[in-house]
């Protein structure tokens, strides 16, 4: 079980690294890479127009609704090891019965995770990463970044995206050939959801005054209410400002979004 | 590009940018009725959808609509800010330039929703006048998400002031847009208006 404990090592390392960097959880945001920030942000759009963007149509154009499906179920149920082993690291065993339920099911009577009867009967799928048992284990999410390729990130969900190109067991036991079929079928998950969002990315992003910006924003607050936090609002009746004190307290920060031009 | 959060659920929702309510007294609302609005809110919309029009005339549905159920002005005033050095004519007409830009850019996602399901999981009062009213979406071939209304009778009668999808508040979505042309145009209300009235 040597094998095993190669991707846990790995976890540990990673662990006791980003305590250097992150910083505990503020309400607000931070920003301090911003002008390099916008240089990968703006280098990703110029990608995506190029390639992403039409490899994503041409995908989603040229494949039938139900293939597309499969493929993107595949590499879903691929991921499950993965999610399982996180699962089991932030001691979530709700999240780790569903996702072994998944695996076993989807797996066999879903013909190798290609089919999702397990969604069918409403078990439907609980990703995780190494990014939310950094969370689980108290790291905070460190400063906003934009990953080359991958896009917007914090510090933490950077080094879990890291370490989880380790953790996924499926690595260990397949033998060399079969361990990287999954890898075009994540890309082929990666183009049908970039084609599903096409117009409603342009209309969110693309169109915005500010696309950066607003993608900071939409990134930071659905990652945060993925990893458990609440969906947070401003009070507009508020007088002398948007100040919303049910924004979870988070330390008490102030927060730059919530009314930025209250006195 | 990753953008997992940034999925196509996540927005789906944003159709029903307008929502909720019909005319009552001052009186502060009570759960059920805050409740009762929101569902209310949610057949008349699946009504516009799934009426069969052409979205020119889906656009103008979906206009009144919003300018009946949503807090118009309230959202307005609150994106720009009450710091910003603006007459009361230049907020009317940025008010107004907002309405039309809001309803086009959520009306034109209504067709994701078509054949969406969504039930109310519950409500909560936040304060005295103010209740989130969440819910779960389904649509074909998705995993279900998250939304949640929120709906106050501040203003008069019982209407919507932010819909959270996914923990994404569309009533911070469009206060980053409004700061973010503010400072493109250098606090200049009456042009960020202008751009509004292109927008969406």
């Amino acid at each position: 079980m040597t094998t095993m404990l190669r991707p846990l090592a790995v976890v540990l390392i990673a662990a006791i690294g980003l305590s250097a960097c992150a910083r505990g959880p503020g309400a607000g945001m931070s920003d301090p890479y911003e002008a390099q920030n916008r240089g990968v942000f703006e280098e990703n759009l110029r990608l995506d127009r190029a390639i992403v963007g039409p490899a994503a149509r041409g995908y989603g154009g040229s494949l039938p609704d139900p293939v597309e499906r499969g493929i993107s179920n595949f590499a879903a149920n691929a991921a499950l090891p993965s999610d399982i082993v996180n699962d089991l690291l932030q001691a979530n065993l709700d999240d780790a019965v569903v996702n072994v339920t998944r695996l076993l099911f989807n797996t066999t009577i879903g013909i190798g995770g290609i089919f999702d009867p397990m969604g069918a009967t409403g078990l439907d799928a609980r990703p995780s990463d190494f990014g939310e048992t950094l969370h689980v284990w108290g790291a905070g999410e460190g400063n906003y970044i934009v990953l080359p390729i991958l896009g917007p990130s914090t510090e933490r969900d950077a080094v879990g995206i890291f370490v989880d190109a380790f953790t996924n067991p499926l690595s260990y036991v397949l033998g060399s050939p079969e361990r990287f079929i999954p890898v075009p079928a994540n890309i082929g998950s990666a183009l049908s959801q970039r084609n599903a969002a096409d117009a409603t990315f342009d209309a969110l992003i693309l169109d915005a005054a500010d696309p950066y910006a607003q993608a900071r924003l939409l990134y930071l607050e659905s990652r945060r209410f993925q990893l458990g936090g609440q969906g947070r609002s401003s009070d507009p009746y508020a007088d002398g400002g948007g100040f919303d004190p049910y924004a979870p307290a988070a330390g008490g920060a102030p927060d730059p979004y919530e009314d930025p031009y209250a006195q | 590009m990753r953008n997992s959060p940034l999925t196509r659920r996540l927005f789906l929702a944003t159709s029903s940018a307008a929502a909720v309510m019909v005319a009552r007294p001052a009186l502060a609302m009570s759960e059920a009725e805050a409740t009762q609005l929101v569902q209310q809110a949610i057949a008349e919309l699946q009504a516009i959808i799934d009426s069969g029009q052409s979205e020119r005339q889906m656009l103008g549905r979906f206009k009144a609509y919003f300018e009946r159920f949503a807090d118009v002005p309230v959202i307005a005033q609150f994106a720009l800010g009450r710091g910003v050095n603006a007459s009361a004519a230049e907020r009317r007409a940025f008010e107004d330039a907002f309405a039309g830009y809001i309803s086009r850019k959520y009306g034109r996602r209504f067709r994701e929703f078509i054949g969406a399901q969504i039930d109310i999981a519950g409500a909560a009062q936040l304060r005295e006048n103010q209740y989130e009213v969440r819910s779960t979406v389904r649509l074909r071939g998705q995993a279900p998400f998250e939304l949640a209304f929120r709906v106050s009778d501040q203003s008069g009668r019982g209407r919507m002031f932010d819909l959270i999808i996914e923990g994404v508040s569309l009533l911070r979505v469009e206060g980053q847009e409004v700061r973010d042309l503010l400072i493109r145009y250098g606090d200049d209300v009456g042009r960020v208006a202008q751009h509004l009235n292109q927008a969406g």
